[in-house]
């Protein structure tokens, strides 16, 4: 008689907070009862010791907390700046590269004028030097692409490479102490252009101006995307470069524009990297974060907000990682797994958010 | 309630005489979330008879028919294959019981021959490809019902009518028995929709069912044996074709009587409002889409624009607009209502905007140029208005408002002005959010591409209605259209294009169908001469 499929798929037409809610705790439960099967299986160890171990990572102490909304602010920052690219569908993966020139503009200044300069004109050359840096690494792939049409994906990698070789450059013209290879820490007993050094002294000043400009930035950005007339620009282009043209949006200019704004958001991530965390200028500066972002943007679908959370989960994660690392004296990939396992699930759960599953269902009167 | 019962009983066959019946679907089911596009159907397919299945937009014509393509199955009902229970869970399985569609667009591979493409899929002999047999049988397939193919042309090489002669052929060398052509005459001219309608009359003699899904009323007459009337995802009933008329067949499909007869008044004062000199436009290949077309809109009329799919239609639209470059020697020149002349010669559409001119387009491309997709209808409505105001951010209760106005007016169906992604809604409703956002501009030139495409007959006189009031309002209308009925009776001239073209510009009063489907087939340079 008449078999349907065992299962169908179709794609459900909008879902209730609440539900997709309800699916991502799911989601995040399931992969915690996977991941203590895993823990168990490889290391043979308590899953609810290693999940507390990594709380105690991420959670543990004051100063861990502040390093977690550290970390956890610098991804925000770089998300949010990838946000008005992928909004447009412009594969924009060189955030790397654009942090790195700010993060080099940001140290420039810092080393060379700290003691010339009042200390307003400095930061004010810190963050426009960040900014202006990081715009033109966004541009130059944004210009290539209006103009010929390049694709931006390849080269925004490869300006990547071109900033991490250009940091090298700089740090061993700028290292200091000689043949450390390594610029070391900048004006360490003025701390001039240090951002926390504005309010007060203490080790979480930096740490508290970090969060409150990433949280202005996060709101702005909101702004910009939801009711600015370039943000709705942005959407079309996004959507439909005919349908743009067809309205009258100059197709280039927004391409350029918007990597512009992209990339110097991404550079001004460098400069809170270098002004309020390390305080120096290196390589791994943007430490694959610019990388990991592409993540949180993705995963909080472009939403400011809720990047902050994603950014949070992540770096959670991390942080656990290295907790159980230490704790356990396991290899930090081993910890991975974990994060790995996590991921997995919150990415498959959106799945179930955007598409519904029917089974088949058996007839009664048949029987 | 309903009085159009007749020949239910043909339909509700109980299945004694299993073998009359090449095709029975008995109360069929199909709902997508809330919607109940399909409710309890029963339909039945006689062998050798030609159906025409019937209805407004969204009346739920084509998901009946995916279902037999094994495009969906039926949440509830059965389906019944000369007399037996079948389950269709894919398109290969439809293939399986002898049920062959032809899709509205072509699924051809365009770098492949004809022959190619329709053994495309099948299993062969150990991988050897047998292009000798497969000719043969093409082209006696082909002499069996009068088609006209050639085996070993290249799709890209094809005409739209030959390319559906393809797919037709494709489904019948798969020894299908039942064929559903969904529109098939829509991209057709008047003589190759005869020869379609020839070629299926053949096929029925050879005893082959048809399911043919079309809006126009004097080819369900000319081609079918019965017509089935769906209404809302409802079977309404069905009529031998012999007892029905245009007016009992609209009556049955809308509900209720509406008058086939399109106004049009005249408007006393025409003015020359865009005036299109040398326009030749080549596409990225150096093709001339374009040649050397000129012509005068007025203020206070519809020029019509007839041709065959692809004639340059698109192309002189677009270079109006501003999307499209032109070549040297063009020469296109706005007279604005207070007599200002304006050349847009190299403007693009912001240009346009800047200048003042009040120019609306509604292109043929809706999803892919006129609208965007993914947003609700306030950010589709933002596409005209988002510049508004000073400052950097856009007045979104000024379009949530127009938005909400332009919903009340037209009557657009739509469950959340400001959420629904506009792709969610229904062909007539997105057409209505398009029209309704490009005359709220109030245009002096208002461009229109196959507007009434895909809707029902309600719909496009809301839309015939909204033009010929631009009209009266002394806008200058362009109506690019294919239905030749509704171009002889709306517009007040007709400007024909013929491969890039204009083979002439006629009287819509005093000309004829005949007279234009010819003119879209052979370029007449006297005729353009003089008009």
């Amino acid at each position: 008689m008449n078999k349907e499929p065992l299962i169908r798929i179709s794609k459900r037409d909008g879902i209730s907070f609440f539900r997709s809610a309800a699916i991502r705790a799911i989601a995040i439960l399931l992969s915690l009862i996977v991941s203590a099967f895993v823990i168990y299986a490889i290391v043979k160890l308590n899953p609810l010791h290693v999940y507390g171990s990594m709380w105690d990572g991420a959670f543990g102490t004051e100063k861990r907390v502040w390093y977690l909304l550290r970390d956890m602010m610098i991804l925000t920052c770089i998300a949010i700046g990838l946000a008005p690219a992928f909004k447009m569908r412009f594969w924009n993966i060189g955030a790397e590269g654009q942090m790195l020139v700010g993060g080099i503009a940001t140290a420039f200044f810092m080393r060379n004028y700290a003691d010339s300069m009042p200390l307003w004109l400095l930061f004010v050359c810190m963050i426009a030097g960040a900014l202006l840096c990081g715009a033109i690494w966004g541009l130059i792939p944004g210009f290539f692409k209006a103009k010929w049409n390049t694709n931006e994906t390849l080269f925004t990698l490869m300006m990547n490479y071109i900033a991490i070789q250009f940091t090298s450059f700089c740090v061993a013209k700028w290292e200091n102490p000689f043949g450390s290879n390594t610029v070391g820490t900048l004006n360490p007993a003025t701390k001039k252009g240090w951002i926390g050094n504005l309010l007060s002294d203490g080790y979480n000043n930096d740490f508290l101006c970090l969060v409150l400009i990433v949280l202005v930035l996060a709101a702005l950005m909101w702004a910009y995307l939801r009711y600015s007339k370039q943000g709705y620009e942005i959407a079309v282009v996004g959507d439909s470069e005919n349908t743009a043209k067809y309205a009258g949006i100059r197709v280039n200019r927004v391409y350029i524009r918007t990597m512009a704004i992209s990339g110097a958001i991404c550079g001004f991530a460098g400069f809170l990297a270098v002004s309020a965390v390390s305080h120096t200028i290196s390589t791994s500066t943007a430490g694959g974060r610019g990388f990991t972002a592409i993540i949180v943007a993705w995963l909080a679908k472009m939403n400011p907000f809720v990047m902050i959370l994603i950014s949070a989960l992540l770096t959670f994660l991390d942080k656990g990682a290295i907790q159980i690392a230490t704790d356990y004296g396991l290899n930090e990939y081993a910890s991975k797994i974990i994060t790995g396992i996590v991921l997995f699930f919150i990415l498959g759960s959106e799945f179930f958010i955007n598409y519904r599953m029917k089974f088949r269902h058996h007839k009664k009167e048949e029987v | 309630m309903e009085s159009h019962d007749i020949n239910k009983t043909a339909d509700t066959a109980t299945g004694t005489g299993a073998c009359e019946y090449a095709i029975e679907l008995r109360h069929i089911t199909k709902r997508f979330g809330d919607v109940v596009a399909n409710d309890n159907i029963d339909l039945a397919l006689k062998k050798g008879e030609i159906l025409s299945l019937l209805g407004e937009n969204g009346s739920g014509k084509t998901t009946l028919m995916n279902m037999l393509g094994g495009i969906y199955f039926p949440d509830e009902g059965e389906i019944f294959v000369d007399g037996k229970p079948v389950s269709i869970k894919s398109p290969k399985d439809s293939f399986h019981y002898g049920i062959g569609m032809i899709h509205q667009h072509f699924k051809l591979v365009d770098v492949f021959t004809a022959a190619e493409n329709i053994v495309l899929g099948l299993e062969g002999d150990k991988g050897k490809l047998d292009r000798a047999s497969i000719r043969k049988a093409v082209k006696e397939i082909a002499e069996r019902y009068g088609f006209e193919i050639d085996p070993d042309q290249k799709v890209y090489n094809m005409s739209v009518s030959q390319k559906q002669t393809v797919e037709i052929v494709k489904v019948l060398y798969r020894g299908a028995d039942v064929l559903i052509l969904d529109e098939p005459t829509a991209v057709l001219t008047p003589q190759e929709t005869d020869k379609l309608f020839a070629v299926m009359r053949n096929m029925k003699r050879d005893g082959k069912a048809i399911i043919i899904i079309t809006h126009k009323l004097h080819e369900v007459l000319a081609v079918s044996d019965r017509v089935a009337v769906l209404r809302k995802g409802q079977y309404i009933g069905s009529v031998d074709t012999v007892n029905a008329t245009q007016q009992s067949l609209t009556d049955m499909m809308v509900g209720k009587s509406v008058t086939l007869n399109i106004d049009r008044p005249k408007n006393p004062s025409l003015t020359d409002r865009l005036v299109v000199e040398n326009l030749t436009v080549k596409d990225k290949d150096g093709v001339k889409k374009l040649d050397n077309v000129s012509f005068t809109a007025m203020g206070g009329e519809i020029l019509g624009i007839a041709g065959i799919a692809g004639s340059g239609q698109k192309e002189l639209l677009e270079a109006i607009a501003g999307i499209q470059r032109s070549e040297e020697g063009a020469a296109i020149t706005y007279l604005s209502p207070e007599g200002e002349r304006v050349s847009l010669n190299g403007m693009d559409p912001l240009d346009i905007i800047h200048n003042g001119i009040l120019l609306s387009f509604v292109p043929e491309d809706r999803f892919g140029m006129g609208l965007v997709g993914g947003m609700c209808i306030t950010d589709n409505i933002k596409l005209r208005t988002y510049r508004k105001g000073p400052g950097p951010f856009a007045d979104r209760a000024y379009s949530s408002n127009l938005a909400e106005s332009i919903v009340s007016e037209l009557e657009v169906v739509t469950p959340d002005v400001n959420r629904t992604p506009i792709r969610r809604l229904s062909g007539g409703n997105v057409q209505k959010v398009l029209v309704g956002r490009e005359i709220a501009s109030n245009p002096t030139v208002l461009m229109t591409a196959y507007a009434v495409r895909g809707l029902d007959i309600n719909t496009s006189y809301t839309i015939y209605n909204l033009l010929t009031e631009q009209k009266m309002k002394g806008v200058a209308v362009i109506y690019v259209g294919e239905d030749l009925d509704v171009l002889l009776e709306l517009c007040d001239r007709i400007l024909v294009l013929c491969g890039g073209q204009v083979s002439g510009i006629v009287d819509a009063a005093s000309t004829t169908k005949e007279e234009i489907g010819l003119m879209m087939t052979q370029f007449r340079r006297e005729d353009a001469v003089h008009e």
